[in-house]
């Protein structure tokens, strides 16, 4: 489904990788490991189209993603390391206002997705009144959203999430992949059974 | 999705988020209150003088009001992901980004308008000529203002990037100026001002379908 053919990325002068090559299919996870600073964002960054690589291509479903940008981003769900709240918005508008840009149809009712990221009572407090892993959980409730995204890219899913939380991502990450969907992430915690990770890209 | 219904999406929220950040909203006018009032004290009592050099004053710190409304616009939603999110909607970046920049030029315009009748008042003007100011203003004003967001968008991942910026679009300025003022002296002068104001609407024309692709291109490099 998603492919990179020899990936190169050169930042200030040193190599960040060179030619890596990877591939995924649907239901598959892949876990981009490194050390801070190694990158594993850059990684993420060129997956998503936002950043071209220095040399090499990212291709979704055989073509490359310049020439399918339209079905890509369609099909795309990337929550960077800077996870796109606005801090003035509640959560619920947040929510609202990033299915409106990025979904082709929308729900008519939000309480369900607020409820199972755990935001429910706190809908309506501007995002920046919000504990960091409260406003992590307004961006991570896109993942509650969408049945149209097929590619998730991650970066840091599991950061500053409590155990509970953690527990019902890696659950929505199974429905996901059981719906044939795929996943790429970062992660510095170590996963328990839960979660099969497919491959592995280490870094640095 | 319909386009322009995403088109007021995005223009809806700018402005939720004007209103929330009260000091964003007031802080340009404030610096345009201010410069309209200092100017007669400084200058002097003479209403012909002041007559004379009103509409260039009222010009200048408008642009300079939008020049500081610009510089501010892209930088939070650059700061949090929201444009990465944006730049990655299959909704085209270059609508929202236009969607975002009229909605802030209305936020601006408006009051702008609205406070701006101080000045037949300050500068002794009469009101044909605050007239077509306002209207030079309204015209010429958006080109200002989306030439300072291809500059805003340009230095938007440059961390002291506003002179920078200042220096990148203020000659572009320039041709606007010179045509608005153009109509304003027209108007005093009792001539008639349609054609300065027909080629300050057939540039603000231009910039509008040009400006969406500078400002995503320049922040798609940016956000890399």
């Amino acid at each position: 489904m998603l492919r990179g053919t020899s990936l190169t990325c050169y930042r200030q002068d040193s190599i960040l990788f060179e030619n890596l090559d990877l591939a995924l299919d649907a239901g598959e996870i892949l876990l981009v490991e490194g050390r801070n600073g190694a990158g594993k964002s850059t990684l993420l960054r060129i997956l998503s189209g936002l950043l071209r690589p220095t040399s090499g291509e990212v291709s979704y479903q055989q073509e490359p993603i310049d020439n399918v940008l339209d079905t890509f981003n369609q099909d795309l769900l990337y929550i960077g390391h800077k996870p796109g709240v606005e801090p003035h918005l509640s959560a619920e508008e947040n929510i609202r206002y990033w299915e409106k840009l990025h979904q082709q149809e929308t729900l008519s009712d939000l309480v369900p997705v607020i409820q199972s990221v755990g935001l429910y009572g706190y809908e309506d407090i501007p995002a920046a009144q919000l504990s960091a892993g409260q406003q992590r959980r307004v961006a991570l409730a896109r993942l509650w959203l969408t049945k149209e995204k097929r590619i998730w890219i991650l970066d840091e899913p599991f950061t500053a999430i409590d155990v509970k939380g953690v527990a019902l991502l890696q659950q929505r990450i199974q429905s996901h992949l059981a719906q044939g969907g795929c996943l790429v992430m970062t992660s510095h915690q170590p996963f328990n059974d839960i979660l099969k990770i497919d491959h592995r890209i280490v870094l640095g | 999705m319909n386009w322009w219904h995403v088109f007021f999406t995005v223009m809806k929220k700018e402005w939720l988020l004007s209103f929330r950040q009260k000091s964003d909203l007031i802080n340009p006018l404030a610096f345009f209150l201010l410069v309209l009032t200092l100017f007669p004290i400084a200058v002097g009592p003479f209403p012909k003088l002041l007559q004379q050099i009103g509409p260039g004053v009222i010009w200048v710190a408008a642009v300079l009001a939008t020049l500081l409304a610009a510089e501010r616009m892209f930088k939070q939603s650059f700061h949090d992901g929201s444009l990465e999110q944006q730049a990655l909607s299959s909704v085209p970046f270059s609508l929202t980004l236009i969607a975002k920049v009229v909605a802030n030029w209305f936020v601006l315009l408006v009051p702008l308008i609205l406070i701006s009748p101080v000045t037949l008042m300050f500068f002794h003007l009469n009101f044909e000529i605050w007239f077509v100011t306002i209207l030079t203003l309204i015209i010429g004003g958006l080109t200002i203002f989306l030439f300072s967001a291809v500059g805003a968008a340009l230095t938007v991942s440059l961390h002291r990037g506003s002179v920078l910026m200042a220096l990148l679009v203020i000659p572009l300025y320039i041709p606007v100026l010179i045509f608005a003022t153009g109509a304003i002296n027209a108007a005093s002068l009792g001539f008639a001002y349609h054609g300065q104001l027909a080629i300050l609407g057939a540039m603000m024309i231009v910039s509008l379908l040009a400006a969406p692709f500078a400002m995503s291109t320049a922040i798609r490099v940016g956000l890399g």
